[in-house]
């Protein structure tokens, strides 16, 4: 694999392969990851994207428009995974069959709805039979495109549309689900987790690697959501900053079962530095609420320590 | 010379994907149309096609990856039955609407519940409105033949739709017959080298599939596909009629059998025709009795004009339905067909029966006392309701009349 210095200027001055004039959100998360992951490709290697029913989709594909500068498949909304198998089986034959000459990557893109939840299956058969394919999840922690859902990606205490804050109910009551620990004993070729930090270097890097190691490829790309999380679209590069440096998203990658820690704090931020600017955490620093961002802490440490563990 | 063998449907129709050999079979097992995709899985094994198999996790996987192969430019097949169709529902809207032509060995079986294995319609008739192609079978040879006509049709580009090529489980799947085989050459022949227009991979081109289409365009995208169904009709006979002179063998919308004279008709789809060409036989042999029938061979484009025509001169007629709608007036077969002759002004009696549900039997005898009926019917101008059933137990209900 190629591996150079990693040059910010450089890399944000390749051409865009998402097209501008999109109706994605300003201070979307979701879009950031699109582009950022797509400009890992090499500027001679072709690509087919898939997309599963989302924001993204909706938004990126509305005809007679399309957004993307490559060839690009929207299915259903939980069958990414599956769609994008059958294509990368359709080149490996037609390239046996010398119908193809050009190289493609094959690169998709669904939401947490669409993934963790009911694309879950989908996804777990395509890593499963181990398809030359990336599955990026752009995490944005529920159904934002119907209206902010809980979803299995959901943080507890998290303030959703069907996990309500109220007087009876603090939010959501189930802590997240691991997606990329499950999809990691998978045993497939590439897991990385990655968000936006240090000018795109980490994301930029791993989506390199997912997209150039052979065999089935899965990053968790934790990407805001200004409308579901209630942040001003200018906080949303310290929240990233904040989701690492508190440990609440730790930035790591598995390759050939070995895992690997991408990025450790210096110093390990309270928790309370990641949810202060969200407004779907904001009834948690209500006085009586000091216990559940309690709880929050300790589940994040008990995760940590797990992690650095499986690290060493 | 065509080949001689004895085979069972789904022997059939995996021997034809040999022929064929398709880019990609992505497919889940399920009773009973499991055999297809091992035989076709053992094929591989040996070498003897070099089509790529995706063991999918399940059935709307089947499909969804089907599409996706097809999409990108690949001959793409799957094969399933019963609840497996029923899991892909949301994905045969997506490959009819994206023009996709992709060919589905259906093996017919009872929809769930109570759970049940054996051949009935349910499962077809009720993906009527999803933009298929339907081809339906009496026999094996029938089989092996629509399959291989599948293609021409679903790649023509005066169609690009799917089509489901469809057999009655265990019935034909399992039951082994005598059959004609076609020369491998001449099968590949005949259906021809896969080659679209747009897809995925192309080398000069790039492509977008399956866009967010507001009010402004949705509307125009069902008519499309309303005008492939229309032009299908034409594609369906210039197959058949290229089939015709490869293989000697007669295909049509639907199948005739004694109806130049007939006065009394049963429409019916599939392998139970073959049970009702004996009572017909044995009929009109016994007492001279001018009855017929007619064997709908293709479902979806509906035959409408061709139907009504061919019972224009009959006085009763009897609707067979092998699977449930719970409409207030008939089965979806006799739906279609009332409406054909409502349409045409035609004069004849009608009466439309359930039978064979969840696989059971029925017999010549059923179709004789239906002839009688109909005979009956004719005379008295009284049809008892506007739908029957054959071969249910009595008692088991108290129908409200």
């Amino acid at each position: 694999m190629e591996r150079t210095t990693y040059n910010f200027k450089e890399v944000m001055s390749k051409p865009e392969r998402l097209a501008p004039g999109h109706r994605m959100c300003a201070g979307c998360g979701g879009t950031i990851t699109v582009r950022t992951v797509l400009r890992a490709l090499k500027e001679g290697d072709r690509a087919v994207i898939g997309n599963a029913t989302g924001c993204l989709e909706v938004s990126s594909f509305m005809y007679p428009y399309t957004a993307y500068e490559d060839s690009y498949i929207h299915n259903a909304f939980e069958n990414a995974g599956a769609t994008l198998s059958g294509v990368e089986t359709a080149y490996n034959v037609l390239k046996k069959k010398g119908k193809i000459q050009d190289t493609f990557k094959f690169i998709t893109f669904g939401g947490d709805g669409g993934t963790y939840d009911i694309g879950f299956q989908s996804l777990s058969g395509a890593m499963e039979r181990g398809h030359d394919m990336v599955y990026v999840c752009y995490d944005n922690g529920a159904y934002m495109n119907t209206g902010t859902q809980r979803s299995s990606a959901t943080p507890q205490y998290a303030d959703t549309t069907t996990t309500p804050a109220g007087k009876a109910s603090a939010g959501k009551v189930q802590v997240r689900k691991d997606l990329a620990a499950i999809i990691a004993q998978h045993h497939v070729a590439y897991v990385g987790q990655s968000t936006f930090t240090a000018n795109f270097k980490d994301l930029y890097t791993k989506a390199q690697k997912a997209i150039y190691t052979p065999g089935a490829a899965f990053l968790n790309v934790m990407s805001p959501c200004p409308r579901g999380w209630g942040y001003e679209p200018s906080e949303m590069m310290n929240i990233c900053k904040m989701a690492v440096d508190t440990c609440y998203w730790p930035l790591f990658e598995v390759m050939e079962g070995k895992w690997i820690l991408s990025y450790e704090p210096k110093k390990k931020m309270p928790i309370e530095e990641f949810l202060r600017p969200q407004r779907r955490f904001r009834h948690l620093f209500k006085k009586e609420n000091e216990e559940l961002i309690a709880q929050i802490q300790l589940e994040i440490d008990k995760r940590w320590e797990e992690l650095r563990n499986k690290c060493n | 010379m065509a080949i001689r063998e004895r085979l069972s449907g789904n022997e059939a129709v995996a021997y034809a994907i040999k022929q064929i050999n398709p880019d990609v079979m992505p497919a889940f097992p399920i009773t009973p149309s499991t055999e297809i995709p091992q035989y076709v899985a053992n094929y591989i094994a040996n070498g003897e096609i070099d089509t790529e198999f995706i063991p999918v996790e399940s059935e709307h996987s089947a499909m969804s990856a089907t599409v996706g192969a097809c999409a990108a430019g690949a001959r793409a097949i799957t094969a399933t039955s019963s609840c497996g169709m029923a899991l892909m529902w949301e994905e045969l809207y997506v490959a009819a609407s994206n023009r996709l032509p992709i060919v589905l060995a259906l093996v017919n079986r009872a929809l769930s519940g109570p759970i049940n294995i054996n051949a009935d319609h349910s499962d077809s008739m009720g993906a009527r409105d999803s933009g298929w192609i339907q081809i339906y079978a009496e026999s094996n040879q029938e089989v092996y033949d629509n399959y291989i006509q599948a293609f021409p049709i679903a790649e023509d580009k005066r169609v690009q739709l799917p089509v489901m090529v469809c057999q009655d489980g265990f019935i034909t799947s399992h039951g082994v017959e005598n059959i004609f085989l076609v020369e491998d050459d001449k099968v590949k022949c005949f259906v021809g080298e896969y080659e679209p227009e747009h897809y995925l991979l192309h080398p000069t081109e790039r492509m977008a599939v399956g866009p967010y289409a507001v009010s402004n365009y949705y509307m125009e995208t069902k008519r499309g596909q309303r005008q492939a169904m229309i032009q299908a009709r034409q594609v369906i006979l210039e197959v058949a009629a290229k089939f015709k002179e490869m293989t000697g063998r007669t295909y049509s919308f639907f199948e005739e059998y004694k109806m130049e004279d007939a006065e009394y008709a049963v429409v019916i789809i599939g392998s139970a025709a073959g049970t009702c060409k004996a009572a017909v036989e044995q009929i009109r042999n016994t007492t001279g009795k001018k009855v017929g029938l007619i064997k709908i061979r293709v479902f979806r484009p509906f035959p409408e004009k061709e139907i009504a025509e061919a019972l224009s001169k009959v006085k009763a007629v009897a609707i067979m339905d092998r699977s449930e709608m719970f409409s207030a007036t008939s089965g979806p077969l006799g739906a279609e067909v009332r409406a054909a002759m409502y349409q045409a002004h035609g004069t004849a009696q009608v009466v439309n029966y359930f039978y064979g549900l969840g696989g059971r039997d029925i017999t010549v005898s059923d179709f004789e006392k239906i002839y009688d009926n109909l005979e009956t019917i004719a005379r008295t101008h009284i049809v008892t309701g506007m739908y029957e059933y054959i071969g249910l137990r009595e008692g088991t209900l108290q129908e409200e009349k």
